[in-house]
């Protein structure tokens, strides 16, 4: 059986597409699980989506923690002899995944965008040594388990006629001693740079935080609105929320275009910025290792050259 | 308050130079250091100590030569080492089990730091494989913590959510880079920690046969075409040109 959870729906519809394959190369089927409250809606969703089987773990469980969420997850993957385990890469599901691991004794890769079967074995890559490598590795046990980031793969199209089974249990977790005391919705202003088509980031070259409204002109202009930023803006000086960052323990984009203003080019936001379509970047130093990162670049002050490229942008596009 | 601060010895990221011709990274020679936020929670648990006193003691499995490693800790404010010497092909389920059953002979602790990820792997594993493995409670992503005397409030910084957490001791904590700014040690520090004891123990003497669940078989190159077309000259001539190009790779629609 290959397993697929995530308490995020997208990645989870994602996810299926690619456990859909590996099951095939396996002939096993694919069971979505979902942890909570009992939504058959829900599943009739990922049913259409691809998966043979819906498994619920209905459980009174407020809030998400990892530790009795794993013990539930192991109960599942016991029950229904599951050999591979997708699971939706974000904070909650690496957490997940490493402490399932642990639970199982089962191999455990997180934030793999490529999974697939060569010779009997499950293999997964990842990218390591901040975007210097990409680490092919194999799985020697089972059960496999693999945290998969957004947007690794297109979900199957959707298709209604599917047909599949729903289980509904009542499973009781082990209880931690840690208690959640608060959670508090971080704002939003609707900002999502993974789905971006365009973004306009900037870094440690800004001087003040009313600076960044030069990159926010650009990104209208350009019709993207997106605005991102490397770590120093986001975790240090905190002008722009933790949405906007953009690196390796920040947001992992692929837009169209990707402009670079003011910042140096450290390997850790090249590692989230990686696969975007075309890079541009604006900075002073000759020298910066962003220009390596780039297709195009402009050395200059980004206070010069940032208005000067919003009105050009605004005049090409009519 | 007796706490365990877990440090990996990584290569050091920033100078890791590429062959041009694989594009594979070079490791041999790239300089080693203690993980980045392996230090945050050092300087984490130092704070705690200072408030509540105690012993910290620091665990790390890796090759003989990251003792050296260890008296940096030690030199920060660490009371002692420990390093499980192990293999080098060593997957994240023997480094966590290796941990654990070394915790299990050190018997006494309240609190076991950790990093949130090492910065050359940066899977954040261990941590959790950890807690699972003692059966304890794990609280990750830790940007600022408080310990009392039974118990420890933690603030996790989880993105779209701020999630105030607490527990009872024992607890493994992962800790981001936020959360302080780990101190160098004075020269003092550093020849004083010199009569710190470092333990040195075999992965063999902790536990037998352990082998790896995952195995990485190739380090592949990543291949990083880029256009390089740098304009220093006139800025408003390159700003045209730049534009013009931008215009041709058809990403100026909106």
């Amino acid at each position: 059986m290959v397993l697929v959870y995530s308490d995020n729906k997208n990645l989870t519809i994602e996810m299926l597409n690619k456990a859909a394959e590996l099951a095939k190369d396996t002939k096993k089927k694919v069971t979505a699980v979902i942890i909570g409250s009992a939504d058959e809606k829900l599943a009739e969703e990922y049913i259409s989506y691809g998966a043979d089987m819906v498994f619920i773990a209905e459980t009174n469980l407020k809030d998400f923690k990892a530790e009795e969420y794993a013990d539930i997850l192991s109960k599942i993957v016991k029950e229904t002899k599951s050999e591979t385990i997708l699971v939706g890469s974000n904070k909650n599901g690496k957490e997940l995944s490493a402490r399932l691991g642990g639970l199982l004794n089962a191999g455990c890769i997180v934030d793999s965008n490529n999974v697939y079967m060569k010779n009997n074995k499950l293999l997964a890559e990842r990218i390591v040594y901040s975007g210097n490598a990409i680490a092919v590795n194999q799985f020697n046990s089972k059960p496999a388990i693999v945290t998969i980031p957004s947007k690794a793969f297109d979900p199957l199209k959707k298709d209604n006629s599917r047909k599949g089974e729903i289980t509904k249990k009542k499973i009781d977790g082990e209880k931690s001693n840690s208690k959640i005391i608060k959670i508090t919705e971080m704002k939003t202003g609707g900002v999502n740079v993974e789905d971006a088509e365009i973004i306009v980031s900037c870094g440690r070259g800004f001087k003040n935080k009313d600076d960044i409204k030069l990159v926010q002109e650009l990104a209208d202009v350009l019709k993207g609105k997106t605005v991102g930023c490397s770590r120093p803006i986001a975790a240090d000086m905190k002008w722009l929320s933790e949405e906007h960052w953009i690196g390796l323990s920040g947001h992992k984009v692929k837009p169209k275009l990707y402009i670079a203003a003011g910042i140096s080019g450290q390997i850790q936001h090249i590692a989230g910025m990686r696969d975007s379509g075309i890079v541009v970047a604006i900075n002073k130093d000759p020298d910066a290792l962003i220009f390596k990162s780039a297709d195009y670049g402009i050395v200059g002050d980004l206070y010069t050259v940032l208005p000067k490229l919003t009105s050009a942008v605004k005049e090409k596009m009519g | 308050m007796n706490i365990i601060v877990c440090a990996k010895q990584v290569v050091d990221v920033s100078e890791m130079k590429i062959d041009s011709a694989t594009k594979k990274p070079i490791l041999q020679g790239v300089p080693q250091k203690i993980s980045d936020m392996d230090k945050n929670a050092m300087e984490e648990a130092i704070k705690i100590k200072e408030k509540h006193g105690g012993k910290i003691t620091v665990l790390t499995v890796g090759p003989v030569n990251a003792k050296e490693r260890i008296k940096e800790l030690l030199a920060m404010g660490a009371d002692e080492g420990l390093l499980v010497t192990a293999p080098e092909n060593i997957d994240y389920h023997m480094t966590a089990t290796l941990l654990a059953e070394a915790i299990k002979k050190i018997n006494v602790y309240n609190i076991i730091l950790c990093g949130e990820a090492s910065i050359d792997m940066f899977s954040g594993q261990i941590g959790p494989r950890l807690a699972a493995n003692l059966k304890i409670p794990q609280i990750t992503y830790a940007q600022s913590v408080t310990a009392e005397k039974d118990k420890i409030t933690a603030d996790r910084n989880m993105g779209e959510q701020m999630i105030i957490t607490e527990s009872t001791y024992p607890v493994l904590i992962t800790v981001t880079k936020e959360i302080n700014m780990p101190r160098l040690p004075s020269l003092m520090q550093i020849l004083s920690s010199a009569n710190k004891p470092i333990n040195e123990i075999t992965a063999d003497s902790l536990i037998k046969n352990l082998s790896p669940l995952v195995q990485t078989i190739d380090l592949k190159g990543v291949s990083m075409e880029r256009k390089n077309v740098v304009y220093k000259d006139d800025i408003d001539e390159s700003i045209k040109q730049l534009v013009n190009n931008l215009a041709k790779e058809g990403v100026l629609r909106g």
